[in-house]
């Protein structure tokens, strides 16, 4: 009874100490009213419109006026004949992408650290960084440019050893492949960057250990530097599983042509057509939507997964 | 001293190894750089040099045409001029929101910050995808306006958490203490002190947001329908991978030399587009770096 008694005082003093420690910093509300009148509009709203996936969306009724329909444009995606396509294309596509951009950063990031050269080791890092600042349009650009069979030099190249020209754009099995490794070619260095900083934060008297003991650079690298970057490894892994499905629709976009469509249509670009250029609004949204629970499902599971073998999880 | 003395001890093994590393390391450098240093020897040769494809790595035969070309193209000065207005617009909307969101969650006096942090990062997970958002933007009369271009993306989550955890960690509590007692409010504190001691995060915060804006075309592509409002990737898009350039009734000589051109001007056109962002980028690299490296603190 007595017990009760203070606890519930103890809670309206708090109570009464956050209330004046609110009124006492009353601008931090003004501050942050703004942003968060952002986040509702542009990201609360539209979470809540995707309702219209489950409605008849019309432009003059609106999202709340449209009629239900429950599942009609989820059952109408899953019959669709071409469904099975745009899944397979995605889920490979990023399948891809994933065991070629996990890895290579980590090279990278490992053999930059022990290279001791500081002026190579700066060279090599400012170079392959650089990528990374160049937009999507002109990456697409170049790969057209220089894989063109008329002009292109990657073609100039292989005619000079013999090989005979080959259209790599409009070759539908190598698009991936361009996609992928282009990807590589630009994300790198960047994503390096994030491994070294694990690596430098190191405890340098485990290399001292190391060294006394008589270890080579591979057996320091095994025992101590692949070790000292799992943390950071794992959250990475773990996020880009999460997007797997959302692999990166404005390259994508670009790099379609009506040759290259059968491995080149994904999800989001199918949303894209369906939706804004064709105008079927519900429907897209219930692709999309579809897109983005397999996702949230995938990011969870290897979440978990990632905790119980690692011990390392974003939550 | 120390280089001497690991230099004694390092077995061939070790050797092999780290020479074999240094090989890797030059075979990357060279696959990164030659296809830049391509496109820029390509755009400073002659438009017959680059179409009999002579050029391999050096300029052959030199000549500005195709950057002539590229500063006669009205579309592409206009494009210019619009990522110029998108960019400098787009980054003072951008960063001001975000430190205006970032500093209040960094302090532990602002009752219900855990609240406001989950409502922002619950963003990040769920999504409410493009046809919704586009609905939005419309409802809001934002289509074929600039502000499509300069609002519904105009805030970053992972750009707040990074500006939170810099706010966090460099502006000290004793500080923060000092001026309550000296009767200091949180805006003056934040104009007087915190801004000034946040240079180098709201420099990275912006130069983050200034490329994005620089680089885009989604955005436009979606909500834009003036060819005059369009950003300098539209008409890189249109002129580079859709191929539209003007043709008309013209002679066969004339129009092999205006084809040859056309390649050409291609290659500078991928240049100047791409100076802004590649003549800052060394002398920011560190920030970013430093920048990153907030982020990934994480607290």
């Amino acid at each position: 009874m007595n017990t009760k008694v203070t606890v519930s005082r103890e809670k309206n003093g708090l109570r009464r100490n956050l209330v004046k420690s609110a009124k006492r910093h009353w601008q931090f509300y003004i501050l942050i009213s703004v942003p968060v009148l952002y986040f509702i509009i542009f990201k609360y709203i539209p979470m809540f419109g995707v309702l219209i996936a489950f409605k008849d969306y019309n432009v003059i009724k609106g999202v709340l006026g449209s009629p239900w329909v429950g599942t009609k444009h989820f059952n109408l995606f899953i019959e669709n004949p071409q469904v099975w396509t745009l899944i397979k294309n995605t889920f490979l596509l990023s399948l891809y992408q994933l065991a070629v951009s996990f890895p290579l950063p980590i090279i990278l990031a490992l053999a930059l650290s022990e290279v001791r050269h500081g002026m190579f080791k700066k060279t090599v890092q400012m170079v392959t960084y650089a990528p990374y600042f160049i937009s999507t349009v002109i990456i697409v650009s170049m790969l057209i440019m220089l894989l063109s069979p008329r002009l292109g030099v990657v073609n100039h190249i292989l005619g000079a050893i013999g090989i005979p020209t080959i259209n790599f754009m409009s070759e539908p099995s190598m698009f991936r492949s361009i996609y992928v490794w282009s990807e590589a070619w630009q994300n790198t260095g960047y994503a390096a960057v994030i491994y070294l900083a694990a690596l430098a934060g190191i405890d340098p008297s485990l290399y001292e250990a190391a060294r006394v003991d008589g270890a080579s650079r591979l057996q320091k690298i095994i025992n101590i530097d692949l070790p000292g970057i799992l943390p950071t490894a794992s959250i990475i892994l773990i996020l880009s599983v999460g997007s797997i499905m959302s692999v990166g629709f404005e390259k994508i976009y670009l790099m379609q042509n009506p040759i290259n469509l059968s491995q080149s249509e994904v999800l989001a670009t199918y949303v894209y057509k369906m939706g804004l250029l064709n105008a079927n609004f519900s429907f897209a949204t219930a692709v999309g939507l579809f897109n983005s629970v397999i996702n949230l499902v995938l990011l969870v599971a290897v979440n978990k997964l990632s905790k119980r073998v690692t011990g390392s999880a974003l939550w | 001293m120390i280089y001497t003395s690991t230099r004694i001890k390092e077995s061939i093994v070790d050797r092999i190894f780290l020479i074999s590393l240094y090989v890797l390391l030059s075979a990357v450098l060279v696959v990164v750089l030659y296809p830049l240093v391509f496109i820029l020897s390509a755009s400073l040769s002659s438009p017959l040099a680059v179409s009999s494809g002579r050029v391999w790595l050096w300029p052959v035969s030199f000549s500005l045409d195709g950057y002539i070309a590229v500063f006669e193209n009205p579309q592409v000065m206009v494009g210019y001029a619009n990522s110029l207005f998108y960019t400098v617009f787009g980054t003072l909307i951008s960063t001001t929101l975000t430190v205006m969101v970032a500093y209040p969650l960094s302090r532990k006096t602002f009752v219900g910050r855990g609240a406001f942090m989950l409502f922002i990062v619950f963003t990040m997970l769920f999504y409410g995808g493009l046809i919704p958002e586009y609905l939005v933007t419309k409802q809001l009369g934002l289509i074929d306006t600039r502000w499509a271009l300069l609002l519904p993306k105009a805030i970053a989550v992972w750009q707040i958490i990074i500006a939170r955890t810099f706010f966090q960690f460099s502006i000290p509590d004793e500080l923060v203490e000092a001026s309550e007692i000296d009767g200091c409010s949180d805006l003056r504190f934040l104009g007087s002190i915190v801004l000034p001691l946040s240079k180098p995060i709201i420099a990275v915060t912006a130069l983050m947001y200034a490329i994005y804006q620089w680089n885009t075309y989604f955005d436009a592509l979606i909500y834009l329908k003036s060819q005059g409002l369009y950003p300098l990737q539209i008409v890189l898009r249109n002129i580079l991978i859709m191929n539209t350039t003007s043709g008309g009734n013209i002679e066969a000589s004339e129009m092999l030399r205006r084809r040859e051109l056309a390649d050409l001007m291609k290659y500078s056109l991928i240049v100047v587009a791409s100076l802004p962002v590649l003549v800052v980028y060394p002398f920011i690299q560190r920030y970013f770096v430093q920048g990153m490296l907030i982020g990934s603190i994480k607290g």
